[in-house]
């Protein structure tokens, strides 16, 4: 995927804005509740674990892991063209902090459950429409910002 | 004991009839013409007139996207039969596929109706044509077209259908407990192997492991024939008052038990523990409200969208300890006609054709009620099955039902 697939965009809302649009600047950002310090993703309106809406937008390090993943072999979206990698990565921050993302910088085969890996942000821009979406790759310095 | 224990009202219901149209690839028939046909056979199974039928139930109802996947919900079928109703209920939040019976179990229940038609009808097969699946996953948008809700979170990516969600969730299973393709594909080799025995299946000739290995990747580790097959057709049901079951010219189906639980997080990608699925919660919630234990079950009818699906539901229903599917299935001398388990005795949607959760519930009835002609199983000792449990659903929803035979 050196040339950038069509990739279907999403509909973004003020909950959402913040992680979309975060790459702008480097960084990949969510909800975080301000009295027991949980991360929410997707994003909602209040802390699911105290239940309070005293949320704040923070960033983490874009750091994780490789929870699963899949290649896929299937040609469903034109452009987006198989093999590729779907994958659910772990933040460093938080044990169920997930996201379900696409691995690059490395060939298919090489993925592994566990592997490190660090966000790297694909700008899209559609007539004026733009969105960052965060993709990852090894992490091969394993720890280097 | 608590309410929750005591009442067990589902047994107030029993299936008392099933239908099912002509079932089939690209067959280019009227939905809501095959949804007929499946009615009307399940109301006089049941002994009943349509004037009799007093409620609907259906699963998804009425949906233009993705194309094929509805097209008949409650208020087609009530007018075409001009049916007189109590109740109706349509729609998918619901606790897999069979929450549509779940529904129709609930208002028979409690006295809001005598006789509900409950009915799933797909025509995915004709609305796919030619294009394959995923002229359908896309919904039907291009352009700027933009995904909101849960899709907003995975097609960006690429993970536009199931088979990317359930095969990471299969990756990870593999993972933890090092279950193997060749395992896994024993769910693919029993259903084809039952689908031999069923007239209606959809794909019949003989499938060997070399076949399932050397057949295309979809998704890793998901291969083709790991995922259902498209098809057209229509089931139905009729629930009814279990003092209905003296009236039956066959044995009714006592609603035993019902799991509708959704306790993890409601996601594909979300859910807490990834080897499972949201059908573990349902399916400890059966066990909960009955006596019977899996060692009862005499015939298991469970989803397999796609197989690591059924594995899933193997697993939460007890029948093997969590991480163990693959060695329970291996070999697939457990899970075979005349194993410890029968299992998707008509092909289930992998060979028999993706109904989508219904031809479960049917083909239970099929067997409890000595209908399966070839492929009727005997249980050991020359018994006939009387207890079935049915699961439907994958991912964030699944519900599940146990039947037993009964006048
Ligand atoms: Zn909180």
């Amino acid at each position: 995927m050196s040339d950038k697939p069509f990739r279907v965009l999403p509909r973004l809302t003020d909950a959402n804005e913040p992680f979309w649009l975060g790459g702008a600047e480097g960084e990949l950002r969510f909800w975080r509740c301000q009295d027991c310090g949980y991360r929410l993703h997707p994003p909602g309106p209040i802390c699911p674990r105290c239940r309070t809406k005293h949320l704040a937008v923070e960033a983490v390090s874009g750091k994780g892991t490789v929870f699963t993943y899949t290649i896929n072999h299937q040609p469903w979206i034109p452009t987006f063209d198989p093999p590729y990698v779907v994958a659910i990565v772990e933040l460093a921050e938080q044990d169920d902090l997930r996201l379900t993302t696409n691995i690059v910088g490395c060939d298919p085969d090489e993925v592994t459950i566990g592997m490190p890996v660090r966000v790297t942000f694909e700008h899209y821009d559609d007539n004026g429409y733009e969105v960052w979406l965060p993709l990852f790759e090894p992490d091969v310095a394993g720890g280097a910002a | 004991m608590s309410a929750f224990e005591e009442l067990r009202g589902e047994r107030r219901a029993i299936v008392s009839g099933i239908g099912q149209s002509q079932v089939g690839r690209r067959i280019y028939r009227d939905p809501l013409d095959l949804t007929v046909d499946a009615a009307l056979e399940a109301i006089a199974d049941a002994g009943l007139d349509p004037s009799d039928i007093d409620g609907i139930a259906t699963y998804p109802g009425n949906m233009e996207i993705p194309p094929g996947f509805s097209g008949v919900g409650v208020t087609e079928l009530q007018d075409a039969l001009r049916l007189e109703l109590n109740w109706f209920a349509g729609g998918m939040e619901l606790p897999g596929q069979l929450g549509a019976v779940v529904n129709a179990v609930l208002a028979v229940s409690a006295g809001l109706c005598d006789h509900v038609l409950c009915f799933r009808t797909v025509w995915e097969a004709s609305a796919q044509g030619d294009q394959g699946r995923a002229s359908v996953t896309m919904g039907g948008g291009g352009g700027a077209y933009r995904a909101s809700s849960f899709m907003q979170w995975t097609l960006p990516f690429g993970a536009a259908s199931a088979a990317n969600w359930i095969g990471m969730m299969a990756q990870r299973h593999f993972h933890e407990y090092g279950t193997t393709r060749e395992q896994l594909a024993q769910i693919a080799l029993n259903a084809r192997a039952n689908a031999a025995l069923n007239p209606k299946a959809i794909y019949r000739d003989p499938m060997t492991m070399d076949d399932y290995l050397s057949v295309r990747m979809i998704s890793t580790p998901l291969c083709l024939y790991d995922c259902d097959a498209p098809a057209d057709g229509s089931t139905a049901v009729v629930i009814s008052r279990v003092e209905h079951a003296a009236a039956l010219d066959h044995p009714a189906a006592r609603v035993e038990a019902m799991g509708t639980a959704l306790r993890g997080r409601p996601s594909w990608d979300q859910f807490d523990d990834l080897t499972t699925m949201a059908l573990r919660d349902a399916s400890a919630m059966l066990w909960e409200r009955s006596d019977l234990t899996p060692a009862d079950v005499d015939v298991a009818e469970l989803y397999d969208g796609f197989s690591f699906i059924t594995l899933c539901w193997l697993e939460a229903l007890g029948f093997c300890a969590q991480g163990e599917g693959g060695a329970f299935i291996e070999g697939g001398g457990a899970i075979a006609r005349d194993g410890l388990l029968p299992l998707n005795t008509h092909g289930g949607q992998l060979s028999a054709g993706r109904l989508h959760g219904f031809g479960f519930l049917h083909e239970a009835c099929v067997q409890l009620w000595g209908r399966g002609d070839e492929r009727q199983v005997v249980r050991p000792g020359g018994r006939d099955p009387e207890v079935a449990v049915v699961g439907a659903g994958g991912g964030p929803l699944g519900g599940c039902l146990l039947l037993t035979k009964g006048r």
